[in-house]
This record gives structure tokens, sequence and C-alpha cells, in this order.
């Protein structure tokens, strides 16, 4: 069963004070997320990520189009007690401590009362907040309200959990917390959907992704596709500052960081480059066959015109056969 | 239904965690506590001094303070985002506008029960003991209570749909208006055409908070019979059910954006 199947929602705003006039956020979106997955919705800032999230949430009114859920209608109260979401930049009432927030949100999801206690300090413990459970949220820092949003969104053991921008405001050992999170939510079998613009992220995560711009779905792809796609060059690696004159004239384009030189060179190339460094004793550290990255698949998506029509049909083949559109 | 009051309770937590509320709450005791000297200084009519400044303090600052809390309860929550997190659990817009509106009626009583007991306080002072008239004191503190239910659902209305600023302007002008509600409908039955019309429209639109100020009354020992009671009962709860409504309705359809 897919977790999430978008079907056409489409959003479209009234903007202007006398003269209202439409500006489309989304255009018809359609997008199937597979349960179990860790699913990437990528798009640069102002794209309509955040919009398709709140729509999926019952925050914002579609203007046009449905979504199901878990199998149900996106719009039935009762799914929302297996789902999980993390807004943009979450801002919470400040006056609770993370205990009484957490014990709140238990409250509001369902959770049974000696369910809830249990669950709260499991989930404090799993973010990292037990020593500051009792300190006024008013009080904590960016990284910490953070996690403490993290932890009501996955506080009420849901199946499937929406994160918007989850690594925002994190410093780089927190971001690192959060991708180890959401390994083990997708290892406990839940489906884990987010956004987010920062690529390595993504690609580091995400079982299969999803690029959206000025509210345009411009593909949608598994990122062990797009990855493994080798490009006919390799990256040759070796210690040391010396470019030998040989290597050049194998049309390697060599560049030089502290003591290692990084040389890109046709693959053909690549067992005359290994010789050319063994005549002049030079210590070999890596050879890797160059891939297309997320990066390079990110910004010719970006650069696709848009159409008019939307891209639902080519994008929905692409799903089913599992290939990048 | 648990919802409700999960969502009232945290309201009123926040309420009582907030310093402003007890800023407020100290001034109205204080002009209780200024009734007592007022009340020395005002030969004979001690009791009527008391019971009209205490009373009048506590319907004061129970107003303001419903509007003060009431106008930031759903805006505030939009801006803050923390709306988010609440809405996108299995909690349906209308409960948290019913749990909202009862975790603020529930400030304003237990508010009005400590201020309550500072009149009192400042009536033993003067008076050295109770008599039987003094429980009319308990009917115009149930009619302060009503008024407080109707603002706080007029707050909430406004705050649904509007800033946190024109809320509180809305809800106070509604204040002031409805407190001179009777002025009003007598100027409808004098004046006529579309002056009439509309002077009658809106004296029946606007909530008659005139028919439930008792204060003066009490204090001259003319407590409300039981008809008034139950008329006034009746009528707050329906104009609150009312505006509670418009609130719910209105928020239903509102995107958060």
């Amino acid at each position: 069963m897919a977790a999430i199947e978008i079907l056409g929602l489409e959003k479209t705003y009234l903007v202007g004070f006398w003269r209202k006039r439409p500006k489309r956020a989304l255009q018809p979106l359609h997008l199937t997320v597979e349960e179990g997955e860790i699913f990437g919705y990528l798009g640069p800032n102002g794209a309509g990520k955040t919009t398709t999230l709140k729509m999926l949430m019952g925050l914002v009114f579609p203007t046009a189009g449905s979504a199901r859920i878990l199998g149900r209608e996106w719009t039935d109260p009762e799914v929302k007690a297996q789902i999980g979401f993390l807004p943009e930049q979450p801002y919470f009432y400040d006056y609770l401590t993370a205990h009484e927030l957490l014990d709140y949100y238990g409250q509001l999801s369902g959770v049974p009362g000696k369910d809830r206690k249990r669950r709260v300090e499991e989930v404090l413990q799993r973010v990292g907040l037990t020593d500051v459970k009792g300190l006024q949220l008013r009080k904590f820092s960016k990284g910490m309200l953070q996690r403490a949003g993290i932890a009501q969104a996955i506080l009420h053991n849901p199946k499937l959990v929406f994160f918007d921008e989850p690594m925002s405001g994190l410093d780089p050992l927190g971001r690192r917390e959060v991708r180890d999170l959401m390994e083990q939510l997708k290892q406990e079998g839940k489906t884990v959907f987010f956004s987010t613009h920062i690529l390595s992220d993504a690609e580091a995560l995400c079982d299969r992704v999803a690029i959206i711009n000025k509210g345009e779905l411009r593909g949608v792809g598994a990122v062990a596709d797009l990855t493994s796609t080798v490009q006919g060059r390799v990256e040759v690696v070796w210690q040391g500052t010396l470019v030998p004159a040989s290597m050049k004239a194998l049309g390697a384009e060599c560049h030089v960081t502290g003591d290692t030189v990084r040389a890109v060179l046709p693959e053909n190339q690549q067992d005359a480059a290994i010789d050319a460094l063994r005549r002049e004793r030079i210590r070999l550290i890596a050879i890797t066959p160059l891939r297309t990255s997320l990066e390079a698949y990110f910004v010719e998506k970006m650069q696709v015109e848009t159409t008019p029509a939307g891209t639902g049909e080519k994008l929905q083949h692409s799903q089913t056969a599992g290939k990048i559109s | 239904m648990s919802r409700i009051v999960y969502i009232a309770s945290n309201t009123f937590r926040e309420a009582v965690r907030d310093r402003v509320l007890y800023n407020l709450i100290a001034f109205a005791l204080l002009l209780s506590g200024a009734a007592i000297f007022v009340g020395q200084i005002s030969i004979d009519i001690e009791r009527l001094v008391v019971v009209n400044l205490g009373l009048t303090a506590v319907s004061l600052f129970g107003v303001v303070i419903a509007i003060f809390i009431g106008i930031g309860l759903v805006s505030k929550e939009i801006e803050k985002r923390t709306l988010y997190t609440v809405l996108s659990r299995p909690v349906r817009r209308w409960e948290f506008i019913v749990g909202k509106f009862f975790g603020l009626a529930g400030t304003l009583v237990v508010n009005t029960f400590f201020m309550a007991i500072g009149v009192f306080g400042a009536l033993l002072y003067v008076a050295h003991k109770f008599s039987r008239p003094d429980a009319q004191i308990l009917v115009a503190l149930y009619f302060i209570v009503l008024e407080f239910l109707i603002i706080c659902s007029l707050t909430l209305l406004f705050s649904s749909f509007s800033t946190p600023l024109m809320s509180a302007v809305f809800a106070f002008s509604l204040f002031v208006i409805g407190s001179f509600a009777d002025d009003l409908r007598g100027f409808a039955g004098l004046s006529h055409g579309f002056t009439r019309w509309f002077a009658t429209g809106a004296a029946y639109l606007v909530p008659n908070f005139s028919a439930l100020n008792v204060i003066s009354a009490v204090a001259h020992q003319h407590g409300p019979g039981l008809q008034l009671i139950l008329q006034n009962s009746l009528y707050a709860l329906f104009y609150t059910a009312m505006a509670l409504s418009g609130a719910v309705l209105i928020f239903e359809r509102r995107n958060l954006k």
C-alpha cells in the first residue's frame, strides 16, 4: 500500500489588496510515496514544498485535487493519529517545559496516560533532551527547539512522519543525529517524507526524491538510480603536491588541495595514470568512478522550462518504472 | 470531548503563567482595597461604596483580561505557528476553538473567584459582619461571569479572522456599545424611518451588557429577581453560542498560511 498518494493537489492564492489576482503556489501535483521509504522533497526556497506539506496536514485547503494517506482520505482526522509532523522552524508554547509540551501533544494524539508517560521519557532520551526536560521552552536554543519538534513528531509512534526542513538550525552534530534518527525510523518500518533544500542530506538519506520548483514537479527518481550513472570518467587521488607531466599528457584536470592532488580523467586512461604515478613513486590514495550526483540532477531539473499543464502523467510513469524522469 | 478538555487546560495554564494577568489582578485587588478607604470617608454609605467600587473593579478588570488574553488566542497561535503541531493531530478545528473558549472562560471564573474574595473581605472590613442582602452580591458576580462568557466568545470570534489589535478594538467597542444597549433601545424607540430601523437592529445585535449590570441595584440592596436571572442566563448562553459558532465557521474555512 502507498503511504501517500497525492492526486492532483493544487493551490492558487489570491494576492493583492484591491484588485485580487491569482497566484499559483502549486500546480496539479501527482506523487506517490511507498510505505517504508525515506522520501526527499527537494526544491529551492519558495518552490512549494511547505505549501504541499500544509495541504497534506489540513492547514491549507487545496484549490483542487485530493490525497490519500495510509489508504484513507487525507481529510479524515483519524488518519492524523498515525502521522507525525515537524513544521519548518517550529515554535512551541514557550511557557511549557519540554516534558509538559510532549505530554500535551500526547494527550491530543490520544496516547493513553500510562503509555504517554513512558513514551515522553523515551522520546526525550532519543532526542537528547532528558537533562533539560524541566526547562521552559522559552529558554531553549534553536537547535534544542528543533529537537523538541522532532520529539513531538515521533511521540505517538506514527507510521508516517513528515519533516519540513528538519536540519534547519542544527549544527553539524545535530544534523548527523537527525540523519541517524531518520534512518532508525526507516528501520522501524516507518515512512519518512521530508522536505529540504540541502542536497547532501537528501543524497545520504533518501530512497527516492522528488524535485519541485516554482510550484511544479520537475522530476521523481530513486537516488540509487540517479547516482549509479557513471559518466565515463574517473577521479584519481594521490598524496603530495607533485603533478607528473605524463599525467597532464593524459588529459587529466588536476587540482592540488593541501597535500593531496585530485585528477579527473577519461576512464580509458585509468591504467596509464596508475603507471605514471608508479613510475614517479607517488603514493596512490584512491581511484573512484565519477557518478552523477544528486546536485547535478537537481541543477538539471531546475533549468527545465516550466510547462503550463504540469508533468503529472510523465512523472507517474517514471515512478511506476522506478526510473528518473 | 477529552481533546477540548486538554486544550482548555492548556489555555488555562498559559493564562496562569502570564505575568500580565497577575499585574491586572493585583491592580483590581488594589482597587477593592481602595474601596475600603473611600468607604471609610463616606459616612453611612460605606457598604454601598465598597460594593459598587469592588464589583465594578471585578467587572472592568475581568473584561480587560478577557479581551487582552482572548484577542491572541487564535491569531497568536497562527502567527507563531504553534497551531500547526496541534491541528496536524486528530484535533478538529471546532474542538480547538471550543477548547480555547473554555480555557479562557475558566481562567476568568477563577479570577472572579479570587477578586470576589477581595470584595467580600473589603465589605467585612467596613461592615464588620455580613448581612442577608450581601448574598445578592453573588448574583451580581454571576451576571459578571455571564458578561465574561459573551466577551470571551466575541474576542474569539474577532481573533479568528482579525489581527490582535483590531480584535481588541472590535471587542472593546462592542463592550462599550453593549453597556449602553438599553439607551440604544430607548433611542430606537424615539427615532423614525431609517434611523429607527438601524438603531433597533444595532440594539438587538450588540450584546446587552446593561441588562447584565446589576451592580448598582445590588449596592442599593435591590437584588434581581429569579426571572431576570433566568432571562440573563438564557440570553448569555444563546449569545455566546452564536458568537462561538461564528468563530468556528470562520476558522473552519481559514487557510493557515
